[in-house]
């Protein structure tokens, strides 16, 4: 089908591999893009490589497209390989498919750059969002004189010794030096105890005054630091560390002018234009909330009207074009903060967040959030690690599996590293997760497994013959969550389908036998500390018991209800903090945070570490997993609100509630 | 991925039910990995396969015939069993995507894993 309508004659090798090309640049928009191409002739086309993320500029590849008729509009989306452009008549865009495929021209750095065209329906791009700069931001305009960028730019001597006594670096990135305060990229922060000898030059603290006079500035900072980027230098995206520096930061652009991307926690980004001899400020939410940096590259895109200069770089394509980078030297003037900070961001602050672990959500946005941050990121830091402590299957799993007819289907929703995908050979096993790098591991076992959240599993309803879910439930933040997880694993299973579920146990000691994971504890304090926490921490050391619970009276136990109001101190106290629990002793809340202390970090990339203390130089971070413990009765009471189950068989296994249902 | 668990796959966009399958399957890289056959359990497999499913995927794969249903008697028919142990089992989609029929909505394969995840207001009810 692809575009054979426009080559039915025989094809001569270059025109061959065009054509081979001018598929797989198709094949790449959809995949990378979702961007979806027509076979057949449209007024639409989207030119791939010819776009600013490759380094073309509107004033190139116009005159190009133009020859072959008129151009109604030009669409070069910001950072992207490729634009769009509408012809007046289907004609003329038939005329650029057919003459301008694998059409060579020159990219602004005088690159070889062969085009590729395929028809769209529509010449359109989204809109990227607000139109409005991040609040607490400003820039200033010519702040300063040309005189004044002069005497700036030559009071940084590049040449000095790497010893001296204003500290310079040059990063991996860009060229640094520090006044005032030595900044510390190790722990990105100041030691507040040790100012550099000096100060600040004498030529910016008069122009620092004179800003201050002139209300730019509300503060008289304390540290600079001078940045030197080249064209391709950038600065990655970051914000400046809370409890290092107080609320207003701005940076004094110098030499040249560059483009600045703020970012969103929700992912809006805003590219904001810093002009040459501007100053940004940055308070409140901009400084606390939103990153900012620079993507080191040769080129920006920037309006191509003249009149627009500083502030953001609109999503008007018809407007965008590349500016070629010079070298900037940014000033940026900070004050070293001498108390913890204390504002209105706490996810994002330091000083906040060590002593304030997460409350309990009081709703099922909150409860997302609390799993986003303390399920799903944690076990993406941790999964190797995790991964390497999970090799033996539990026994009575194994005999579940195993049971089973040859030639079942069945889903392990939750697989972890994949331990029970191939415990029985003789059935088809598919296994899902939350974490990308867990299935990968289950991937690199050469497993079925995908990517998925256990509320929203991509499986057709009735499928399955079995599903297992270890686990699992436990992580979900809320009543209303586990139980709508729960009834997810039933809509996969045929009539008469079993799925097996396990969960932790609030009752670490259950008819006067200590779980393994209790004895744990007294086998670590023997041994070396081992403390990889979890329910299904299963060493090889540790001596299978036989006590597998009991069979449990399904109508006796309580109602969820019952649970929640009576025995379950923990749900009385909302808007409480979630307790962190000490690894390897009996839990005394049923939501809590288990600790899990990392080791040999095999992910060279910092871990986001959301408990303790930032930059610290601790060889083993820790990682606070959220946990609702059952008690005795609740996974049961859940599993009787459920529609179309019933309850085989309900067990105490090893510090884990445990249920087998059946699909009625 | 292979066919059989694109077989099963469905999409989960917020309410399109059960017109989210089959998942539109494009393939840029298909491995074949051979698996044991074992006749038995392909001929399990075979009454719990959405056969019209099946089709599409293995045409858009340009892949050797599938019969246009299961042919009688086929749990003895050894030539069938094998051909289906290896449309179902051996053959290896890498890169790709999979896509939501009825919302459009794309999901990519990379490295053999498809990515199903959708954001919140996706799966809101």
């Amino acid at each position: 089908m692809d575009s054979s309508h426009q080559h039915n004659y025989k094809l001569n090798k270059t025109e061959k591999k065009f054509l081979r090309k001018q598929i797989k640049a198709k094949h790449t928009l959809l995949r990378h893009e979702g961007i979806e191409t027509v076979s057949y002739a449209t007024q639409n086309l989207v030119v791939a490589n010819g776009g600013l993320g490759n380094g073309v500029s509107r004033r190139q590849l116009l005159p190009v497209l133009e020859k072959c008729g008129l151009v109604e509009a030009l669409l070069m989306p910001p950072n992207k390989p490729y634009s769009f452009a509408r012809y007046n008549t289907t004609e003329e865009s038939k005329r650029a498919y057919v003459t301008l495929n694998g059409k060579e021209i020159v990219d602004d750095l005088g690159q070889k750059i062969i085009l590729y065209l395929n028809f769209v329906e529509k010449a359109q791009w989204k809109e990227m969002g607000p139109q409005a700069l991040p609040p607490g931001l400003m820039v200033i305009e010519e702040i300063i004189s040309s005189e004044d960028e002069k005497m700036l730019l030559e009071s940084v001597d590049w040449t000095e010794d790497t010893d001296n006594q204003n500290f310079q670096k040059s990063l991996k990135h860009r060229r640094v030096k520090h006044f005032g305060y030595e900044f510390h990229y190790g722990s990105n922060n100041v030691d507040k105890d040790k100012p550099l000898p000096g100060g600040l030059p004498d030529i910016c603290n008069s122009i620092l005054e004179k800003w201050l006079k002139e209300g730019y500035i509300k503060h008289k900072p304390d540290q600079l630091t001078v940045n030197q980027y080249e064209p391709g230098h950038g600065i990655p995206a970051h914000i400046d560390t809370h409890s290092a520096f107080e609320d207003e930061i701005i940076s004094l652009s110098l030499g040249s002018e560059i483009v600045m991307d703020f970012k969103h926690p929700d992912g809006v980004t805003v590219p904001v234009m810093l002009p040459r001899r501007s100053l940004l400020v940055m308070t409140g939410e901009s400084r606390y909330l939103w990153t900012h940096g620079i993507t080191p590259r040769k080129f920006d895109t920037v309006q191509a009207s003249e009149a627009h200069k500083s502030g953001i770089i609109t999503s008007n394509l018809g407007d965008l074009t590349l500016n070629k980078r010079g070298i900037r030297t940014s000033f940026t003037f900070r004050k070293v903060r001498q108390t913890p900070c204390n504002c209105s961001y706490p996810l994002v602050c330091d000083s906040q967040r060590k002593e304030s672990p997460p409350s309990f959500p009081e709703n099922d946005k909150e409860a997302s959030q609390l799993e986003q941050e303390h399920v799903h990121q944690v076990y993406e830091e941790i999964a190797r690690h995790f991964s390497s402590t999970r090799h033996s299957p539990w026994p009575l799993i194994v005999e579940f599996l195993e049971a089973l007819p040859s030639g079942s289907i069945v889903a392990d929703i939750g697989c972890g590293n994949g331990k029970y995908l191939g415990i029985n050979k003789e059935l088809y096993m598919m296994g899902c997760d939350r974490s990308q790098n867990l299935v990968d591991i289950c991937r690199e076992k050469h497993f079925q497994a995908f990517v998925c959240d256990a509320l929203a599993v991509p499986v057709r309803s009735g499928s399955c013959d079995a599903c297992i879910s270890i686990a699992v439930i436990h992580h979900f933040a809320t009543v209303e969550r586990r139980v709508a997880a729960l009834q997810e694993l039933v809509r996969l299973l045929r009539p008469g389908g079993k799925a097996l579920v396990y969960v932790w146990a609030m009752e670490q000691e259950y008819k006067k036998q200590k779980s393994k994971y209790l004895r744990g504890n007294r086998i670590s304090q023997e041994k070396k500390e081992e403390i990889n926490s979890d329910a299904s921490v299963q060493g090889l050391h540790v001596e299978q018991m036989p006590d597998m619970g009991t069979q449990d009276s399904v109508s006796s136990v309580p109602s969820i209800n019952d649970s929640q109001e009576g025995g379950c101190d923990s749900r009385k106290v909302t808007n409480s903090k979630l307790p962190v629990h000490t690894n390897r002793t009996t839990f005394h809340s049923q939501d809590v945070l288990v600790p899990w202390h990392l080791r040999g970090n095999p992910n060279k990339d910092k871990p986001v570490e959301p408990l303790g203390p930032v930059g610290s130089h601790d060889p083993s971070p820790v990682f606070h997993r959220y946990y609702h413990v059952f008690r005795e009765g609740e996974l049961e009471a859940a599993c009787q609100t459920l529609s179309n189950v019933s309850i085989l068989q309900s067990y105490y296994d090893q510090g884990n509630w445990c249920v087998i249902l059946q699909k009625i | 991925m292979k066919l059989l668990t694109h077989n099963l796959l469905s999409s989960h966009v917020r309410g399109v039910g059960p017109r989210g399958f089959p998942l539109r399957l494009q393939a840029t890289e298909v491995r074949i990995n051979p698996v044991e056959f074992n006749p038995e359990f392909v001929a399990r497999m075979i009454p719990k396969v959405e056969w019209a499913a099946l089709l599409e995927a293995a045409d858009t794969l340009h892949l050797v015939e599938v019969p246009k249903e299961p042919i009688q008697g086929y749990e003895h028919d050894e030539n069938f069993l094998r051909k289906m142990h290896h449309v179902l089992l051996e053959v290896d989609v890498l890169e790709g995507t999979l896509q939501c029929p009825e919302s459009g909505r794309l999901f990519p394969i990379s490295r053999g894993i498809p990515n199903m995840l959708l954001s919140d207001e996706e799966t809101e009810s």
